[in-house]
């Protein structure tokens, strides 16, 4: 439970300076690599050693450009982001229910409403992964994005009350080690 | 009948409505909607034919397909609402704050 | 074995369509922009899903299988910023989302 203990100290204090720097770098090279070798499908020593040089290209590219940073490449996230995923789902197989019998039947259940929302999370990073789970559940548009208000589209009562009740805002301030 | 053909007919006739969306779409807006969504139902469209003949290589060009589809409509977007391809990003935020 | 996966590929990929169908019937049929966005949406989440794994189940485990998976993520990833950006330059350009008159009188909001 080594983890729990980075995550309650706040965003990633563990992963600042070089060595966190070095461990994204080897985690980008990794991936990169990984995405490589499934997307090829090719594996003569030729074309391997062009991909790996590739990778280790956009790796310096990417160091050279200083675009590693927390935001970019978050390794310093929890494992439950996994289970939050998964919660994720099930909500979108729910709205997505709701969304289709609004289209089926708009006189009894369309009822567009525009409301503002407070976000709980501190980092930008914890602003976007909420704004962007709110976008991806069908039903619930986030309009605009303010310091710590977000602007929401709602398509039926049903899913406007999933935003206002907090339950999202909450779990991803907890996946995000933040509050 | 295979599974692949239904699902390919029912992508081309959403495909159609959508395309309708964007002939009757009365703001600009509407018609960049019903292209986003045209192109996200084309990288199926994609990968139910290639499937359907066979080929699943045709995953890679559904791949592409979606970055581009993406890129383009983050790039008509922005040249609506700025004017141009050059310059800032959004403006509902000063500069210079985090 | 084989059966049972021909009968779940069926399964889901008809739901596939089966939302594939509501999304383009909602694009014609919502009154204004910001609830179209709505029924955009659908396609990009559930029913892309939906038909990604029909194709899986046929698809055996391969490289194939790893493929649509990514396509899966990077349509989960991408879709709501494109949804957001359309929202949000909407909003910024001044257009208002109608948001009453919507009554039992469902011929008149097909017309708007």
């Amino acid at each position: 439970m080594a983890y729990r203990k980075i995550y309650k100290r706040g965003l990633g204090k563990a992963y600042e300076g070089e060595y966190g720097k070095t461990l994204r770098i080897i985690s980008l090279i990794s991936v990169l690599l990984a995405v490589w070798l499934l997307l090829s499908g090719i594996y003569t020593p030729l074309i391997t050693s062009f991909g790996i040089a590739s990778c280790l290209l956009v790796a310096l590219i990417a160091r050279r450009m200083d675009v590693l940073d927390q935001e970019g490449h978050p390794i310093h996230l929890s494992p439950h982001v996994f289970l939050y995923w998964f919660w994720l789902f099930k909500e979108i197989v729910k709205a997505n229910i709701d969304v289709a019998k609004c289209v089926l039947f708009p006189g009894k259940y369309l009822e567009p409403s525009l409301f503002a929302s407070k976000v709980t999370q501190k980092s930008d990073l914890g602003k976007v992964v909420y704004a962007n789970s709110i976008t991806l559940t069908p039903g619930t548009v986030t309009v605009d994005l303010h310091d710590d208000t977000v602007l929401v589209h709602a398509l039926t009562k049903g899913t406007a009350d999933g935003v206002k009740s907090g339950d999202m805002d909450r779990r991803v301030t907890e996946v995000m080690g933040e509050g | 009948m295979s599974i692949f053909a239904v699902t390919a007919i029912a992508l081309l006739v959403s495909v159609a409505m959508a395309l309708g969306r964007a002939i009757l779409g009365p703001t600009a807006y509407d018609r960049i909607l019903a292209v986003n969504a045209i192109g996200t139902k084309t990288v199926l469209l994609i990968s139910v034919v290639g499937f359907m003949n066979g080929r699943p290589d045709f995953l890679d060009l559904a791949l592409v397909y979606a970055l581009m589809n993406f890129i383009g409509t983050l790039a008509v977007l922005k040249y609506f609402k700025f004017g141009t391809l050059r310059g800032g990003l959004s403006k509902s935020r000063p500069q210079g704050e985090n | 074995m084989d059966l049972v996966l021909d009968i779940a590929t069926w399964i889901l990929m008809l739901g596939g369509c089966f939302f594939i169908f509501i999304t383009g019937f909602g694009l014609l049929r919502f009154p204004d922009l910001y609830t179209r966005i709505h029924a955009g949406g659908m396609a990009d989440t559930l029913a892309s899903f939906l038909v990604f794994a029909g194709l899986a189940l046929q698809s055996g485990f391969s490289l194939v299988t790893v493929k649509l998976a990514l396509i899966v993520a990077f349509l989960f990833f991408t879709s709501p910023t494109a949804s957001y950006a359309i929202a949000q330059a909407s909003f910024v350009a001044g257009l208002k989302p109608r948001l009453d008159g919507f009554g039992s009188a469902e011929d008149k909001n097909d017309k708007s």
